[in-house]
């Protein structure tokens, strides 16, 4: 089993989800993929369907319309998982925290269902690209 | 016991494996420096199929359980059992047998039956649009290819692997003709759509359908099919260089290589194609030049 361990901190397949983010996140995410930043080298890639992530990238402060949509999502993706809170707004729901359609951040909805999930919190507004690196492999120190 | 060695270790599943997993990487390795990135480590592909075979394995409700767990299985091991076919010919380990050309072709048609199964049973609306362009895909691409084969076939005058690589020994590989070049670009683009590659990846498009016909795949089930996948990516240049070069080990290695690169270069150089232009190219284009290629070929031009 640990040489599978080992494989899973090599080959992490990303699904990006956008929970009413205001879509500087997602264009900022693209960047990874660049030649500046290519994270294909750590095994990292993008994947469309979440039945095959590894972790769970979520942007944007949760609304109530895209809580159900982020839990389903979550129950459909195999375990284990890791979840990215992506920028201020997934860690703290930023600005939008005091709005009446706001629901919560990112953390506070998934344990509701999940008490044990992994998340990692990558603040910015839109996190750097080394941020959301770092992020990503202190996560996997956590696995 | 010696037929158990060949299917499991060389140049079975162990050895086949292997290489097609290494091939994968060189795959993505290439593409990267085409797009001027660096690329992933060389273990990438080994190191997707252990985290894989790490993650639980989601089964939907609509599915049928065991079916739905055993079509993948059923791919991996006729891929693995049309690449022994193939080598164990090309190694020179055994003579083969009349006809085994044809059954390699139709064992390597077989992952991509499981996975129309895997779709259809799946129960979500994506899955089954890529099951309806993976069957359009299948009937498309066989016809030309067929065609190929039994034109290269009737010129050795034996559908026995061995007796095609012979025939070439003796009179000149089919590359070096125009019927053989003309038919070499028919057979790379079949096998292009057979590998699900990226002018003619309808079934899974990925930006389109969000992996459509592999949507409901998760774990070990995913892992059985990217190795049937990565099988079917060392088979099928293999039987290109059965069918059209024919000769020893050490050029073969460079002739795989060449084929592997040609196949990665068509990927990165083309747009997706919608379903109807894939068959319109496959029975118009392609059935043509391959016909063209039958008449030349008759003619020794």
């Amino acid at each position: 089993m640990d040489v599978l361990k080992k494989a899973f901190k090599k080959s992490i397949w990303v699904f990006h989800l956008s929970t009413a983010a205001c879509n500087n996140c997602d264009i900022e995410v693209l960047e990874l993929l660049t030649p500046r930043y290519d994270v294909e080298r750590f095994g990292i890639k993008l994947v469309g369907s979440p039945r095959h992530a590894d972790a769970l990238l979520v942007c944007g402060s949760v609304n109530a319309h895209a809580k159900p949509r982020l839990l389903e999502v979550y129950r459909q993706t195999p375990k284990p998982c890791l979840v990215v809170a992506f920028g201020s707004c997934g860690c703290s729901s930023g600005i939008f925290r005091d709005s009446y359609s706001i629901v919560g951040p990112v953390d506070k909805v998934l344990r509701e269902i999940d008490p044990d999930v992994k998340i990692v919190y990558v603040p910015g507004c839109p996190p750097k690209p080394e941020a959301m690196i770092e992020g990503i492999v202190m996560g996997l120190g956590a696995v | 016991m010696k037929l158990l060695f060949y299917y499991l270790i060389f140049p079975g599943f162990i050895f086949a494996s292997i290489i097609g997993l290494l091939t994968v990487w060189l795959d993505r390795k290439v593409s990267a420096r085409v797009q001027w990135r660096q690329g992933p480590p060389w273990y990438q592909g080994f190191a997707d199929i252990g985290k894989l075979l790490y993650k639980e394995v989601i089964v939907p409700e609509e599915a049928f359980g065991s079916g739905f767990i055993f079509a993948p299985l059923l791919g991996l091991a006729s891929a693995t059992l049309g690449v022994t076919i193939l080598c164990v010919s090309y190694f020179n380990m055994s003579k083969g047998f009349i006809g085994d050309i044809i059954v390699v072709w139709y064992l390597f048609a077989i992952p991509a039956i499981a996975l129309i199964y895997i779709g259809s049973t799946s129960g979500n609306p994506l899955s089954s649009v890529g099951v309806s362009r993976e069957i359009k895909l299948l009937l498309s691409y066989d016809l030309p290819m067929i065609i190929v084969i039994v034109m290269i076939a009737s010129k050795a005058g034996s559908f026995s692997i061995r007796t095609i690589m012979d025939w070439q020994r003796i009179n000149g590989s089919n590359i070096s003709n125009w019927y053989g070049v003309i038919a070499f670009v028919v057979a790379i683009s079949c096998t292009q759509a057979k590998l699900g590659r990226v002018p003619f990846d309808l079934p899974e498009a990925e930006t389109e359908l969000g992996s459509g016909i592999l949507m409901e795949l998760s774990g070990g089930v995913l892992a059985a099919y990217e190795l049937s996948k990565a099988i079917m990516l060392f088979g099928l240049p293999i039987l290109l260089i059965i069918l059209f070069w024919g000769k020893g080990i050490i050029g073969g290695i460079l002739m795989y290589l060449l084929i592997v690169v040609l196949l990665i270069l068509i990927k990165n150089t083309n747009p997706r194609v919608r379903i109807d232009q894939a068959m319109k190219y496959f029975w118009g284009w392609m059935s043509g030049a391959a016909i063209l290629a039958g008449i030349l070929a008759h003619f020794g031009v």
